[in-house]
């Protein structure tokens, strides 16, 4: 593979760029409690992916990750539109959108 | 592709339904596509033909699978009956829960990672949308917001193991992956390993198997009891066969190293989902902590990779399928009579004899005992886990199985005490006595010949 981007940066720098960002939406998700940043946090997780589905696509030189990628993006704005709109119905309900609230299921 | 084409226009007729007015028709219609996706589901038998260039692969695991994904929805259709007729959001939840079945059919015959992608993510988002279906109800919306998020979360993860695996293999492709793991077995890189456990704890998240499991119980009892129904039997059954159908194709070779994690995944599943079902008075809370638990029944198929895993796995779905259903509608009347506490059962056989007769058949089946089909398909896993040599495993599972015996049996009981003073009246409407009756024959046939569905695969 010549003159490919991967020459100048080798993929396991890639790697550890996604891997940081993948935990940090993890972290995100299990430790915050506003619900709008914790939907961020998954975001981040999903583009954590996509960047390293890019990186090993180039490294391959295989245009399938690419094509996920596209996938990748398109399922999470539906996600999002469904998760937001659960969002503003439990804040019509309850009026707050922290997720400490949302605590009548038990046992 | 008819099976998807059919399904999917269901969902399409539902929308259109609103807008040219026929929504009195609409439930006639959705049985009759959904009958005509079981045909078009059986002609599609053993052909084994491959869609959308290898996207899609409907082998005969496939095909029963679609089977029993699509009698269930049909089941569910009818037990709902008094729930989506006249209902003015019939069209709606017609339409997601097809689309939910269509994503269901392709986690079954996915070929290509890209479409368990799909499959999982075309399923998972029609559910959160069922979950939260209750707009008013907090409950409903807590189950579906707790739904979403741990839904997403566990997308994350089984994307990253499919970015993973992708970055050692090179290709998305089922055949191409298990073709290049058979290859380089002995020298696979570190991030293929790190990506199958990161698939694995993905799937394990949608399956509810411990320690995965926390969100179920929660969602299962908040969420409309329609589609908790739908949950514990369409979207247990078609997380399953994702779950077996990926790992038995593309990483049997490298088993030694994943089926360690899923054997504890399986075991603690059972006991924490068998003791935790023990002090439930619930019976809608009941049912989702006996479905951890049987999450980890059917994973000890997957952990146990033979060639039988794929019948048994079958055969214990199915079981599992159709009990559920019937089950779900004595719940469904319950949630209706606003009581959905397993004491409000007493006095219950007095009134409906012939659903109590049903109900305590179908305990009998889920909680094993011969010669229901229940039985079989636990003892085709257990005989599975022990021809492999994980003997603590079944030991684990038949413990967790006598214990099962007693919540089962508590709900029967209940049903056959005298009335108390807080005992509700129950009405079982004609489509919902249909289901217990066709319910009731095929647990008693898939007990007696269960050869009827595993000669299928």
């Amino acid at each position: 593979m010549t003159g490919s981007i991967l020459d100048t940066i080798h993929i396991n720098n890639y790697l550890i760029l996604a891997s940081f960002l993948f935990s940090v939406g993890v972290m995100g998700v299990l430790f915050r409690r506003n619900a709008i940043i914790v939907f961020m946090c998954i975001e981040l997780m999903l583009n954590a992916v996509n960047l390293l589905l890019v990186a090993f696509s180039t490294m391959h030189s295989d245009p399938g990750g690419q094509v996920m990628v596209f996938f990748i993006m398109a399922v999470a704005a539906a996600e999002v539109a469904v998760g937001l709109a659960i969002l503003v119905m439990i804040y019509r309900n309850i009026g707050n959108t922290d997720i400490n609230f949302l605590d009548k299921l038990k046992g | 592709m008819n099976i998807l084409i059919a399904i999917t226009a269901v969902g399409v007729l539902a929308m259109l339904s609103e807008i040219l007015n026929f929504r009195r028709f609409l439930y006639p219609i959705s049985l009759f596509v959904m009958l005509v996706a079981l045909a078009l589901t059986g002609m599609e038998w053993s052909h084994g033909v491959r869609y959308f260039n290898d996207m899609l692969y409907m082998d005969n695991y496939a095909v029963v699978f679609t089977g029993i994904m699509v009698v269930t929805t049909l089941l569910w259709f009818m037990m709902n009956e008094n729930f989506l007729n006249g209902n003015p959001r019939q069209a709606d939840f017609t339409a997601i829960i097809s689309f939910a079945l269509g994503g269901a059919m392709v986690m079954a015959g996915f070929s290509d990672l890209i479409m368990l992608f799909l499959g999982v993510e075309i399923l998972s988002i029609s559910m959160y949308v069922l979950a939260a279906s209750n707009k008013s109800e907090p409950r409903s919306n807590e189950a579906g917001f707790k739904y979403f998020l741990m839904g997403a979360f566990a997308s994350g993860f089984l994307l990253f193991g499919i970015a993973l695996v992708y970055g050692a293999t090179g290709s998305f492709n089922l055949r191409e992956i298990s073709e290049f793991v058979s290859e380089n077995n002995t020298d696979m890189s570190a991030i293929f390993y790190g990506g199958v456990l990161m698939i694995a704890a993905g799937l394990a998240f949608k399956v509810a198997a411990a320690p995965f499991h926390f969100w179920a119980p929660d969602v299962y009892e908040g969420s409309p009891t329609p589609f908790t129904a739908f949950m514990s039997t369409v979207v247990k059954t078609a997380a399953f066969a994702a779950f077996l159908r990926l790992f038995s194709t593309c990483f049997s070779e490298v088993s030694t190293w994943w089926s360690p994690v899923l054997a504890i995944m399986s075991a603690l599943s059972m006991l924490v989902g068998s003791i935790m079902a023990l002090r439930q008075t619930s019976l809608k809370r009941l049912l989702a902590w006996s479905g951890v638990a049987n999450a980890g029944y059917m994973l000890m198929a997957v952990v146990s990779l033979n060639e039988y895993s794929d019948t048994a796995l079958v055969l214990y779905a199915a079981a599992y399928s159709i009990a559920s259903i019937g089950i779900f509608t004595l719940v469904s009347n319950m949630t209706n009579a606003g009581n959905e506490e397993i004491s409000s059962l007493h006095g219950f056989s007095k009134v409906n004899r012939f659903p109590a007769l049903v109900i305590t058949v179908l305990m009998f089946s889920i909680a094993g005992i011969p010669p229901l089909a229940g039985f079989f398909g636990k003892y085709a896993i257990f005989a599975g886990a022990l021809k492999d040599g994980f003997v603590w495993l079944a030991v684990v599972a038949v413990l967790s199985s006598a214990i099962s015996v007693f919540y089962y049996l508590k709900v029967v009981v209940a049903m056959f005490q005298p009335a108390g003073r807080e005992a509700v009246q129950l009405e079982f409407n004609p489509g919902q006595s249909l289901v217990l009756g066709l319910v009731l024959v095929l647990v008693v046939v898939l007990g007696l010949v269960p050869a009827l569905i595993t000669t299928l695969i």
